[in-house]
């Protein structure tokens, strides 16, 4: 019989512990398939973050690395300067990436560290069982936004890979999204590019991407990927957002 | 043949001669020397100084180039160690050997950037969360400052623990002549263990979270045992005129240069004390500061901090015999005088002298 | 080399060169097989431009590195002298750098040597020779090392350029012969 679809090597047989409707398991499939196209299961060392996709470890076939809450681009960062030949990523979330490291994220940009950004945003604190997040939107529901995110007092969700276009040594800037066959297509383009990019040398690579959490917003998985297709998107830039200068120029 | 040599920069030198090719830091007085000596000469021999956001960012950078198998060192003063907390309990944890230098200044707050001692609570009872210990080491002058340098990286590769060097300010600062003599270090198996890259092998993973509490306990055991091997293995202390002493005093670093002095001066006066001078702050050498208990009249700590480490002589000497405590803060150092005046003050009851 | 222990501070304006004196003696002391320990002031104390250093040479180990009661200091601008000149040990020596410090004698139990560096210096035709005059000033006055020990220990820090090395020369040497002629 012919094999149509086969699981790929760059992901362990362990079964993912994520809720039924999240998007993780599509972006870990994504780059567990990149890791083996690309050849790069041996020479890569993964950092994982803490947060629900804090024991990705698991599920990577490469080496993995687990950093504490927001210190997943310094631990990069760190083995990246140690051991330049191998091709280091970070697998974060948007609190992770976006609040309590985003120090390490925009200063990693700054150096331009030739390490791989995946950045996964879902508006919330998943593993802590549903608070803000800094990417969480206005007027959105939350455990510590019992009321809904009031702008006035907690301010407005934080557009990181838009910000991160502003600063040089981030080389490639993508936002995307896995809530439809054709979104992933392209989110798996993005995080090629994203690879190819540190494997060139270029720079700092990021890729946004847009996930759900339907356990946290109160939401059934079809709901909620209807969710971030009306609520999200409006709010976050979408795209190629930045590509390196042999593609066109430094900025979008 | 020896040179004049600045404590900060011998312990840098003495740290690329021990393979450490990768430093993470940032800026801060009175360790600063540390990471511009580190800046000019990393090049040369193929290594890498990487100056980080914060001390935060540097001691986990220190975490990664430790975790992928590589000899890594960072160095700060006490508010940047304060900051690093947090990065040794996950050091510990996940078992990532690695090299840390706190030269000492004035705190709490801000404090100042005089010389001080009193980081010795948060570097031996483990200022980050969880049961932990880092081995620390206090020499006492730059060449000691240069010879502990290259045996903690050693010791960090030996038990895969974190390794911190603890100095005040002053020994970061003050020059002395200072050797280089070859080093012979210990027999060390390969890193087997680091996630550098999964070649010809199965994956590595390098963490520090257990799923289940079952497995938690099992893995604070396991490291227990790692800490009692440390602590009966590697025990460090110099004694300074004790064999007929009957008075001693414990110090460390610069606080024991000036006992030594002051040691003299009451030998003059005919009062027969000593210095007992841990090297090791943790493991604390109890077992050499035992075999003294039944000799020693009155024990007397002298410190540069509002007293910490008289509360583990005290331990030790468990009500046997009275413990006094001389110190100064804020940056300053107590003079041999004050010293003696104080020890006469509080052990021979102010009469003898 | 009539005493065990001396215990050495060097002050003045940071730019006036006392850090480096005060390694220059270090460096003799060592070449002299003596133990030796050099120490900054640093922090707060280095802003506001004033510099100063310990250093203490000894037959034996050297017990703390600060000096806070000096056997011999040097001060190089009049800030220095209001700050070190109660400091220095009765029967101490003081030398004032009497081209920025005006005639100020508060003490009576310790020696005070004024020797005009500043103009010195200027004589030979290099400013910046002035902290080395000074060195040997003291040098024949209160010597702690021997004389081609704390030659040589110039020319290995002030590095070994001819010309350098000659003018170094002859700032220690005008600064010996003014001392002597005290």
């Amino acid at each position: 019989m012919k094999s149509i679809f086969t699981k790929t090597t760059g992901l362990s047989d362990r079964p993912f512990h994520y809720c039924p409707g999240c998007t993780h398991g599509i972006i870990h499939r994504l780059i567990g398939e990149l890791l083996e196209e690309m050849n790069l299961i041996e020479n890569t060392i993964g950092v994982a973050p803490v947060g629900c996709s804090g024991f990705c470890e698991n599920y990577f076939m490469c080496d993995m690395i687990g950093a504490a809450h927001g210190r997943a681009v310094a631990v990069a960062t760190g083995a990246k300067r140690a051991r330049p030949d191998r091709f280091v990523f970070t697998y974060q979330g948007d609190g992770d990436g976006a609040s309590i490291g985003l120090a390490e994220t925009m200063s990693a940009a700054a150096r331009g560290e030739r390490i791989t950004s995946i950045f996964v945003n879902n508006c919330i604190y998943g593993m802590t069982g549903g608070q803000m997040a800094p990417t969480s939107l206005v007027g959105q529901k939350t455990s510590t936004s019992p009321y809904g995110r009031d702008a006035m007092t907690m301010g407005y969700p934080l557009d990181l890979p838009k910000v991160l276009t502003q600063i040089e040594g981030a080389v490639y800037v993508a936002s995307v999204s896995v809530d439809t066959p054709q979104a992933i297509k392209e989110a798996k383009k993005a995080l090629r590019k994203a690879f190819q990019v540190q494997r060139d040398g270029l720079g700092y690579s990021f890729v946004s991407i847009l996930s759900t959490c339907p356990t946290n917003w109160g939401v059934t998985p079809v709901e909620a990927l209807e969710w971030l297709q009306t609520k999200m998107k409006p709010n976050f830039t979408l795209g190629e957002l930045k590509v390196p200068a042999t593609e066109g120029g430094s900025e979008a | 043949m020896a040179l004049l040599m600045k404590g900060n920069e011998a312990i840098a030198e003495a740290a690329i001669q021990a393979g450490c090719r990768l430093f993470y830091g940032y800026p801060i007085t009175p360790s600063t020397e540390i990471p511009e000596y580190m800046a000019k000469k990393m090049k040369a021999v193929g290594g890498t100084y990487l100056q980080a956001e914060s001390e935060v960012a540097a001691i986990y950078m220190v975490y990664g180039a430790g975790a992928v198998g590589e000899r890594v060192m960072t160095g700060t003063s006490s508010p940047g160690f304060s900051l690093m907390q947090e990065g040794l309990s996950f050091l510990f944890a996940a078992e990532i050997p690695c090299v840390i230098i706190d030269v000492m200044r004035g705190g709490p707050g801000l404090g100042g950037l005089g010389p001080t001692q009193a980081d010795y609570f948060q570097l031996t009872k483990g200022g980050g969360h969880g049961d932990y210990h880092a081995i620390v080491l206090a020499p006492s002058s730059v060449q000691e400052m240069v010879d502990l340098t290259k045996e903690a990286f050693d010791l960090a590769d030996y038990y895969r623990n974190l390794v911190i060097i603890a100095v005040d300010g002053i020994l970061g600062q003050m020059m002395e002549p200072v050797e280089f003599p070859p080093y012979e270090g210990r027999k060390l198996e390969p890193k087997t263990w680091a996630a550098s890259g999964a070649e010809g092998r199965s994956k590595n993973n390098v963490i520090s979270y257990y799923l289940t509490p079952e497995i938690g306990e099992k893995e604070n055991s396991r490291w227990g045992a790692k800490m009692l091997r440390i602590k009966e293995s590697e025990q460090r202390f110099v004694e300074y005129r004790m064999d007929d002493a009957e008075y001693a005093f414990v110090a460390f670093g610069t606080c024991a240069r000036i006992t030594e002095t002051v040691v003299d001066m009451l030998r003059e006066e005919g009062i027969n004390v000593g210095l007992y001078r841990p090297i090791t702050l943790w493991p604390f050498p109890e077992k050499g500061l035992s075999a003294r208990i039944n000799q020693i009249k009155g024990w007397m700590s002298i410190e540069l901090s509002a007293g910490q480490m008289v509360d583990d002589v005290k331990l030790v000497v468990n009500g046997k015999a009275p413990v006094g405590f001389y110190g100064r803060q804020g940056g300053m150092t107590p003079e041999p005088e004050e010293v003696v005046a104080a020890f006469k003050a509080q052990l021979l009851g102010g009469v003898q002298g | 080399m009539n005493s065990a222990l001396t215990k050495y501070k060097f002050a003045g304006f940071g730019g006036q060169g006392v850090l480096f004196i005060g390694k220059v003696m270090a460096q003799a002391g060592m070449l002299s097989k003596q133990q030796v320990t050099w120490f900054p002031a640093y922090g707060p104390e280095m802003r506001g431009g004033t510099a100063n250093c310990s250093v203490v040479i000894s037959t034996k180990r050297i017990g703390s590195p600060t000096v806070g009661k000096p056997d011999i200091a040097i001060v190089m601008n009049e800030a220095s002298y209001h700050k070190f000149v109660d400091s220095v040990v009765p029967g101490g020596t003081l030398y004032v750098n009497s081209s920025m410090v005006p005639e100020l004698r508060s003490r009576e139990d310790i020696r005070f040597v004024r020797v005009p560096v500043n103009e010195i210096a200027h004589e030979i035709g290099e400013a910046k020779v002035a902290n080395i005059v000074m060195l040997g000033a003291m040098q024949a006055i209160t010597p702690s090392v021997a004389d081609d020990m704390l030659e040589k220990a110039l020319m290995e820090l002030a590095g070994k350029k001819p010309e350098l090395a000659e003018l170094n020369a002859r700032a220690l040497n005008a600064g010996k012969e003014f001392a002597k002629n005290l």
